[in-house]
């Protein structure tokens, strides 16, 4: 018998501190499994966010480097414009990316950097423990938001993807999701895109990866997949926005 | 001929893989791995088809795929 599916050499053998059926684990696999088809690993440097993902430079075995609190994207700029030979990447959740760190986003996708960025959409504040995100869903409950969150209080769901497509500059924008292995493949490929285009110099792309949170969605893994589906889905359509 | 392998002590017992198993080959093992999680075991009747949903869907890269 031959190996069909094997553990990227990208990613490291050693344990997650993830919680069961977390997204985060899923993703850092899928870049893991890009790095090594493209061929890429000795000149990838990828920025770790401030959230749940904060270790990821513990868990990917190529060059990382950590941002403070929703700067990545700084960061990767200054990165990339010293060392445009390297594939720089930033891998961001929701609050990281679409809350503190708003301004880095909005003006790194404005300036068209050659940048790649894996958008973590997972509707809340994992590392924090289970707050209100600029992407929780009206109605859905979270620490700060106990009765669900309200349009009139705290504002409607904010689309990311949607809002960054408005930018001349910005190459490519694609929304997938985690939920099913079929969704899974196609995530896949829409970050191997975002990596080659990259690789082929045609500026900004960002992938928004549709994530579970069992733990601060309060719901077992399987579950957390059907709630993407049939709820998230909804509110954060999925396919190619530009 | 197909077959996974499951690396039981990185598993956490989240339980997708058994969700997604179209054979439902894969159970809950009822023991418990050094951190602690009740992890999931494969159990090899030979009709295991290497669909490798199993794999694609383990968030934590527990399962390899043969076949
Ligand atoms: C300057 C600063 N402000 C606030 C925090 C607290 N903080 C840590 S992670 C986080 C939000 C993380 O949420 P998200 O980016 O959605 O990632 P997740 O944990 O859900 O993967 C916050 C507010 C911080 N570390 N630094
Ligand atoms: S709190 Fe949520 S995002 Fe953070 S590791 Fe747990 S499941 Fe993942």
């Amino acid at each position: 018998m031959k190996k069909i599916f094997s553990h990227p050499v990208s990613l490291r053998k050693t344990s997650t501190h993830y919680c069961p059926g977390c997204g985060h684990g899923l993703c850092h696999r899928l870049v893991a499994e890009i790095i090594d088809e493209l061929g890429i690993r000795e000149k990838t440097i990828a920025i770790a966010p401030v959230g749940c993902a904060v270790l990821a430079y513990d868990y990917w075995d190529f060059d990382c480097t950590e941002a403070a609190h929703g700067r990545a994207l700084a960061v990767a700029t200054a990165i990339k414009r010293v060392r445009p030979e390297n594939i720089v990447f930033t891998y961001q959740g929701d609050g990281d990316l679409a809350a503190i760190g708003t301004n880095e986003t909005i003006h790194t996708a404005n300036r068209g950097e050659n940048l790649t960025v894996i958008f973590i959409n997972n509707a809340v504040y994992g590392m924090t423990g289970g707050q209100m995100a600029p992407t929780t869903l009206l109605g859905q409950k979270t620490t700060t938001t106990p009765l669900g969150r309200q349009a009139n209080l705290q504002g409607f769901p904010l689309k990311v993807s949607e809002l960054l497509s408005q930018l001349p500059a910005v190459k490519y924008i694609e929304r997938v999701s985690l939920h099913s292995p079929q969704e899974v493949i196609k995530a896949k490929k829409a970050i191997k895109q975002a990596f080659q285009n990259q690789l082929d110099n045609q500026g900004f792309s960002l992938v928004e990866v549709l994530s579970a949170c069992p733990t601060y969605w309060g719901m077992p893994a399987h579950k957390a997949m059907s709630w993407i589906k049939e709820v998230m889905i909804k509110e954060f359509p999925l396919g190619r926005i530009k | 001929m197909a077959k996974i392998t499951i690396d039981s002590e990185k598993c956490k017992g989240c339980l997708l893989c058994i969700t997604f198993c179209p054979k439902g080959l894969i159970k809950v093992s009822g023991k418990f791995n050094k951190r602690g999680a009740d992890f999931v075991e494969f159990k090899d009747s030979g009709e295991c088809l290497g669909c490798v949903q199993c794999a694609i869907m383990c968030p934590d890269c527990c399962i390899e795929v043969y076949k």
